[in-house]
């Protein structure tokens, strides 16, 4: 015992429950559903085949693929005009605009949704309120289809967006930008220039994190897409809740999960993850 | 350095792209006053009626009920084994801290709707699906991470020689622990606990898996209403849950506020 306690730091003694709990509650069951995947029905392939076979499938993966790919762009794009006016506004002012993009932030998701069900509905707000003014004719069809997932995607994206990219303009030092200013770079060249090239770590980690939350969102798709965009997390509930198929939604999970790994590995070469993740847990 | 055109356009733009952000969750109030039995604006005329209805249908009322039970559980079980889990990682000095660490992030890291295969797959064979002990479980699992994450971030401001300090004056670790470190890392704590709680309150993707008839959480009692798209008691629970929100927030606010007021002090 005195051997084992000099070798093993009594610390792991504490993260030991968790660290229990995850594997026998969380890892095994994960690994269980890899290994389903390649055995379930029958061993082999034949579940990886059905990417190929199926023409459905395939248009799922390309949906859900182009779907995340744009919510990444609005989102990375308005995310960077917020976080862009959040680091260089007033102390006050900038309070003001954190205290409203936490509270977006922590609004749960469901009501979010029900509020764009609302707004975007066919005598919803949104075309009501541009039927008044003159704007459009007939109402616009914003919901069950790809535009209303859209909306309602990027909606949710954006403040997860915006605190990478503060997190990296607050670590630029102002005087680069002030000696660019000095040499006789216009403002615009400035920016061009100088300010966004040092931020691309920024950018680049917030794409990949609003692309990996996309991935595998469920509920705005589901609701908003009103059965008719349909993305891959709402295929494998449908397999797993309905058809029954154990297979095509471990091959499915699968997929995503190693797209997820392979993505923060990637991200993980662009910023410490732990920067991302809750800022300051590495000593 | 002088704002540019742009600079001052974007602040524009931003403001613009905050009221994009927080407006729409408001429109949950006009709706939940209408005085019509459908979803619908409610034109001059308002009513409380479908608060009323919240508030005393047993439907709702236990929803709620059976929701602040497996959150507040779910708070207390994560916050306990995520506080030890990152005490432990702190102490520990080893070139497999960050990996392990990374492994426990897990749980939080994965698209929700693998772990909900995860926890379906796992609470079949136990016999867990649709309890208690089931729902609890797999929210206390993707919560933990949380809370291992705001008490890690809290143990990096406390110093370490003062738990050497408390140790060299002959306490034992748990007096250590509970009398030095557990205080200094309080904030940490119980920003956990609170996300931890707002996790599994509003938590609906797992849920939808492993639960059926006899546990019926508000997020999937509002889940259902807002799928049948015709009773407005569902944006009367949606303004209380913004109301709820807001209120964490607030709580959070204070919290925020007090640390930093401290970290001031102790300069």
């Amino acid at each position: 015992m005195q051997a084992l306690t000099r070798h093993i730091s009594p610390g792991w003694l504490l993260v030991a429950p968790f660290f229990l709990v995850v594997v026998a509650f969380y890892l095994g069951p994960l690994a269980n559903i890899l290994w389903l995947s390649v055995t379930d029905p029958e061993p082999g392939l034949g579940n990886y085949e059905k990417l190929v076979e199926n023409d459905a499938l395939a248009r799922i993966l390309w949906t859900t693929f182009r779907t995340c790919a744009i919510t990444t762009v609005f989102s990375v794009g308005i995310g960077y005009c917020l976080a862009y006016a959040m680091v260089h506004a007033h102390q006050k002012n900038q309070n003001v605009m954190l205290t409203l993009l936490l509270i977006s932030f922590w609004i749960s998701v469901l009501v979010r949704t029900f509020a764009w069900l609302m707004l975007l509905g066919h005598n919803g707000l949104v075309n009501n309120g541009m039927e008044a003014i003159g704007l459009i004719d007939r109402p616009v069809r914003f919901m069950r289809n790809e535009l209303g997932v859209l909306i309602g995607m990027v909606h949710y994206m954006v403040p997860y967006a915006v605190l990478p990219l503060m997190a990296n303009m607050q670590t630029l030092d102002p005087r680069v930008m002030a000696a660019s200013r000095n040499l006789g770079a216009s403002g615009v060249q400035t920016f061009r220039r100088i300010y966004l090239p040092l931020t691309i770590p920024g950018i680049v980690a917030s794409s990949l994190l609003v692309f990996i939350l996309s991935l595998g969102f469920y509920v705005t798709p589901a609701i908003l897409g009103g059965g008719k965009v349909l993305m891959v997390a709402e295929y494998i509930s449908v397999q797993l809740l309905v058809t029954l198929q154990w297979g095509t939604a471990a091959m499915l999970g699968t997929l995503m999960l190693i797209g997820v790994l392979a993505l923060l590995w990637i991200m993980s070469r662009f910023m410490q993850l732990s920067a991302v993740f809750g800022g300051g847990a590495t000593r | 350095m002088k704002p540019g055109l742009f600079a001052k356009l974007n602040v524009v733009g931003a403001w613009l792209a905050l009221l994009f952000l927080v407006l729409p969750a408001l429109i949950a109030i006009p709706v939940s006053l209408t005085p019509k039995r459908f979803l619908s604006m409610p034109k001059g005329e308002y009513s409380l009626r479908h608060f009323t209805n919240l508030f005393t249908s047993p439907d709702w009322l236990s929803s709620f009920a059976q929701s602040g039970i497996i959150a507040v559980s779910t708070a207390l079980l994560a916050t306990t084994l995520g506080t030890l889990c990152a005490i432990g990682l702190w102490r520990v000095t080893s070139r497999y801290t960050e990996v392990v660490r990374a492994f426990l992030l897990l749980p939080l890291i994965i698209p929700q709707i693998i772990s909900a295969m995860v926890f379906y797959r796992l609470l079949v064979p136990m016999g867990l699906i649709d309890s208690y002990p089931g729902l609890i479980l797999a929210h206390t699992v993707l919560a933990t991470p949380l809370v291992l994450i705001t008490v890690s971030a809290s143990l990096a401001n406390f110093d370490p020689k003062l738990e050497q300090a408390s140790r060299n004056l002959g306490a034992p670790s748990w007096v250590t622990m509970r009398r030095v470190i557990l205080p200094s890392i309080k904030p940490g704590v119980v920003a956990g606990a609170l996300f931890a709680f707002i996790l599994s309150w509003d938590e609906i993707v797992v849920t939808l898996f492993i639960s059926k008839f006899t546990v019926y959480t508000l997020p999937r009692r509002m889940w259902n209403g807002i799928r049948e798209n015709t009773d407005p008691t569902v944006a009367a629970a949606a303004v209380v849950l913004i109301g709820v929100t807001l209120l964490a927030f607030v709580i959070y606010a204070l919290l925020a506020r007090r640390r930093a007021q401290m970290a001031v002090a102790e300069e």
